[in-house]
C-alpha cells in the first residue's frame, strides 16, 4: 500500500474520496446540492459562523463532553487503560446533536424555512427535532415503521418537540427506506426545505460536512488526553453504522500514524448468517442515497435489508470516507454481534453505572475482546456516543423481562 | 476518465430514436411514450404488455429497470418495482425481455430507465454491450447527473446507445448548458419538482419551460412526471415533441391484480386499452405552440 502524505485531504472538489462519495442524485436536487456545498464552504471560513456554532455547542449541547477513565472496566479486562469519550452526556443523549446544530445554522444562512430528516434509532430525529424547536422551524422526520415500533420513547420525544413523525412502510421499513422517503420529500420541496442528514453519507457535501461537525469529538479528545496523560492515545474505538461518530473521533487523528483506529460494524446474528449490517465485511461497492460506497446488495445490485439489534446501525451502507479508509487500510473494520453487544450493554451498566446505547455497546464488545491483551500503559479511547435509555425496552425483551 | 466528444452520426447511422422523432416531425404530430416496469407484475404479463404497446399507439417505449430503492419514484412506481423483483425480475431478464420484443418490432425505439446501481453491479461495459445487442436504443439513469455520468455515458455513446439527460424546473439557465453538453436522443423534461405520479404541473408552466429549452437545443423534448390523462397528454404535446406517461398506466396494472398479486384475466387488454386512449389523445392534439 502506497503511503499517503495525508489522510485528511478528502474529498476532492467533486466530492470523491478516491472511488467513493460523489453526488448521485436526480437532476432536480443537483442545483440544491451545489447550493448547500457553496453555503457550507462559505460558512466554514466565516469566523462569525464558527463562533455561533461554538456558542451553541458549549451552552446548549453542553460541550466539551468529559473524557472519563473507566477504572472498573480497566481493572476487569486487566490490560489497556480504557477511556470513554462521554458523548452520551450531550443534550439529547448522543453525538447526533453536534451535527444538527451545525446543519441548522447552515439552513438558516441559506434562508430555508423547513427542516426534514431521516432517523433510525430516533437519536438523529430527536436531535433534529430539538434544534428545529430551538430555532422555531417546522420539522418533519421520516422513520421506518419497524423502527417506530422498537423506538417508541424517541418517537414520543420527537412529537413533544413539535416534529411531525412520518412512518415509512416501504421496503424494509427501516433507516434506508426512511432515507429514500426523506429524499423524495426534498425533491418535492426544494425551494424552502433543508435536509439535515444524520450521518457521514449522502451526496457531497454531506459526508464532509457531517464529519467536520462531528470532529469536535476527536478535537476534544486530543486536548483532554494530553491534559490527563500527557500524550496521545494508542487506540481509538468506535461503533459504525453510517459512521458519523467514528469519523468524528478518528478524523483529527488520521495523520497520527502511530494511532490504531478500529471501527466496529454490527454483525447482527453473525456475519455467516447473512443477517447483519456489516457493509464492509459483507458488502461491495455500489451507489445508493447519493454516494458510492460499500453496500449490502445481491448479485443483481438490489439493496439488501440490514439486520441489527441496534436500530442506529441497521443500515446497508456506510459513509464513503470509511469505504476509502477501509481500502487504504488506515482504519481497521471489525464487527460485533447482537449478543456481544447485549452483554456489553449489561456489564457496562453494572461496572461503570453507565447504561450505554446499543450502538456503542458494539464498540465496547470489541474493547472487551482486545483490552486484556494490551499492556497496562496502552491508552484506549472508546466513543460512548449515546446513552441507552432508548434501548431498555429492546434489551428487556431480549433478556426476557416484561416492562 | 475524460468525456469522449459526442460524434454526430450520419443519417445512415442514426438510430431508431432519431428516425422516430424525424418521422413524427414530418407527420407534425406528438409522440406518445408509455412507461412500464420490466417484469411487473410477472415476466410473461410484462412481455405481453411490452409487445402490445406499439399496437396501442406507442411511438417510443420506456422500460423501467426494477430497483429496490427507487428514490425519485412515487408509491405507484415503487410498488411496481417491488412486484417485479418479487416475481424474480433481474437485469438479465429485463434484457431478455427487450430481445423478445425486438424479435417482432425492429422500429419502435426502446429506452431503458432506472437507477445506476443495478447497471454498476452488472458491469458498465457488459451492460452496454448486452443492452445494445438486445436492441436497446437509449438509457435514462435517474441518479446519474452530468457530474457523475462520465463512467457510463461515453461508453454507452460509443456503443451507439443514446444517453438521455433530464432537465427539471430547478435546472436554471446557468446549468442548462451542462445538462445539454453530451446529451443525445432527446431531452427528458421533468415537469414538476417532485417524484413520479404525484402532482401535475400547470400546462402553461410546461409550455414555457419547453420553449426555454428549445432556445438552447435542437434535440427533441419529451415531457414526463405527473401526466396522467389523455387530455393532459394532449395538452403537453402542443408544446413538446413527446409525452411520457408512467404512473397512471402502471396503476392500471395494479388494478388488474387479484388479492394475491397475480394478474387477472383481461389485465393486458385493460392496460393496453388505456394506453390506446392516451395515444389517441396525443395523436389528435393540435401542435399549436410548437416552434417550426
Amino acid at each position: 500500500m502506497q503511503e499517503l502524505n495525508t489522510y485528511r485531504g478528502g474529498p476532492d472538489e467533486r466530492g470523491h474520496f478516491d472511488a467513493y462519495g460523489g453526488r448521485y442524485v436526480a437532476e432536480t436536487l443537483m442545483p440544491l446540492v451545489l447550493e448547500v456545498e457553496r453555503a457550507y464552504a462559505q460558512a466554514k471560513d466565516d469566523p462569525a459562523f464558527q463562533e455561533e456554532l461554538a456558542y451553541y455547542l458549549k451552552h446548549y449541547v453542553g460541550r466539551p463532553s468529559p473524557l472519563y477513565f473507566t477504572e472498573r472496566l480497566t481493572e476487569r479486562f486487566g490490560g489497556a487503560r480504557i477511556y470513554f469519550k462521554r458523548d452520551e452526556l450531550n443534550h439529547t443523549g448522543a453525538h447526533k446533536i453536534n451535527n444538527c446544530v451545525g446543519q441548522i445554522l447552515i439552513a438558516r444562512r441559506m434562508g430555508k424555512t423547513r427542516i426534514i430528516a431521516e432517523t433510525g434509532a430516533g437519536q438523529h430525529g430527536v436531535a433534529t427535532a430539538t434544534v428545529a424547536a430551538l430555532f422555531n422551524l417546522p420539522c418533519t422526520v421520516y422513520m421506518g415503521c419497524k423502527d417506530i415500533e422498537r423506538q417508541a420513547p424517541n418517537v414520543f420525544r420527537m412529537k413533544l418537540l413539535g416534529a411531525e413523525v412520518v412512518p415509512v412502510a416501504s421496503g424494509s421499513k427501516t433507516l434506508k427506506d426512511a432515507l429514500n422517503e426523506a429524499l423524495r420529500d426534498w425533491v418535492a420541496n426544494v425551494e424552502d426545505t433543508f435536509y439535515i442528514i444524520g450521518t457521514v453519507a449522502g451526496p457531497h457535501p454531506y459526508p464532509a460536512m457531517v464529519r467536520d461537525f462531528q470532529s469536535v469529538i476527536g478535537n476534544e479528545v486530543r486536548e483532554q488526553i494530553m491534559a490527563l496523560e500527557g500524550r496521545l492515545p494508542d487506540t481509538l474505538v468506535a461503533c459504525i453504522g453510517g459512521g458519523s461518530n467514528a469519523m468524528g473521533l478518528f478524523y483529527p487523528f488520521l495523520d497520527d500514524r502511530q494511532i490504531r483506529m478500529i471501527a466496529v460494524e454490527a454483525a447482527g446474528l453473525g456475519l455467516e448468517t447473512g443477517k447483519h449490517a456489516a457493509s464492509l465485511a459483507g458488502g461491495r461497492p455500489g451507489v445508493l442515497h447519493g454516494n458510492r460506497t460499500y453496500l449490502l446488495q445481491d448479485d443483481d445490485g438490489q439493496i439488501l435489508e440490514a439486520h441489527s439489534i441496534s436500530a442506529g446501525l441497521d443500515y446497508p451502507g456506510i459513509g464513503p470516507e470509511h469505504a476509502w479508509l477501509h481500502d487504504v487500510e488506515r482504519v481497521e473494520y471489525v464487527s460485533a454481534t447482537d449478543q456481544e453487544a447485549l452483554e456489553a450493554f449489561q456489564f457496562c451498566s453494572r461496572l461503570e453505572g453507565i447504561i450505554p446505547a446499543l450502538e456503542p455497546a458494539h464498540a465496547l464488545a470489541h474493547v472487551a475482546k482486545i483490552a486484556g491483551e494490551l499492556p497496562p500503559d496502552h491508552l484506549l479511547v472508546m466513543n460512548m456516543c449515546g446513552r441507552g435509555d432508548k434501548d431498555i425496552y429492546t434489551v428487556a425483551s431480549e433478556v426476557g423481562v416484561e416492562l | 476518465m475524460r468525456a469522449s466528444q459526442a460524434v454526430p452520426l450520419s443519417a445512415a447511422q442514426e438510430g431508431r430514436i432519431a428516425r422516430r422523432f424525424a418521422r413524427l416531425k414530418t407527420a407534425d404530430r406528438g409522440g406518445f411514450v408509455p412507461f412500464i416496469t420490466a417484469g411487473d407484475p410477472d415476466g410473461d404479463t410484462s412481455l405481453a404488455l411490452l409487445k402490445g404497446l406499439t399496437g396501442a399507439g406507442a411511438d417510443l417505449i420506456e422500460l423501467g429497470m426494477p430497483f429496490s430503492d427507487p428514490m425519485a419514484d412515487g408509491p405507484i412506481i415503487q410498488a411496481s418495482s417491488q412486484r417485479a423483483l418479487k416475481a424474480g425480475a433481474r437485469m438479465r431478464r429485463t434484457l431478455a425481455m427487450v430481445e423478445a420484443f425486438r424479435a417482432d418490432d425492429g422500429e419502435t425505439p426502446l429506452i431503458l430507465m432506472g437507477y445506476y446501481n443495478p447497471i454498476f453491479s452488472y458491469g458498465v461495459g457488459a451492460f452496454v454491450a448486452d443492452a445494445r445487442a438486445a436492441g436497446v436504443d437509449g438509457l435514462i439513469v435517474v441518479d446519474l447527473p452530468p457530474e457523475e455520468d462520465e463512467e457510463l455515458r461515453p461508453v454507452a455513446r460509443e456503443a451507439g446507445l443514446d444517453f438521455v439527460r433530464m432537465a427539471t424546473p430547478t435546472t436554471d439557465d446557468k446549468r442548462i448548458a451542462r445538462v445539454l453538453d453530451g446529451a443525445s436522443g432527446f431531452i427528458y423534461y421533468v415537469s414538476i419538482t417532485g417524484i413520479t405520479g404525484t402532482r401535475s404541473a400547470a400546462i402553461a408552466a410546461v409550455t414555457e419551460a419547453v420553449e426555454r429549452l428549445r432556445r438552447h437545443t435542437d434535440l427533441p423534448i419529451a415531457v414526463g412526471f405527473g401526466i396522467k390523462t389523455p387530455e393532459q397528454a394532449a395538452a403537453v404535446v402542443s408544446a413538446a415533441d413527446a409525452v411520457v406517461v408512467g404512473s397512471s398506466l402502471v396503476e392500471k396494472i395494479f388494478a388488474g391484480l387479484d388479492d394475491s398479486g397475480a394478474a387477472r384475466a383481461g389485465l393486458v387488454e385493460a392496460v393496453l386499452g388505456f394506453a390506446g386512449s392516451l395515444a389517441e389523445g396525443v395523436h389528435g392534439a393540435r401542435r399549436g405552440a410548437r416552434a417550426p
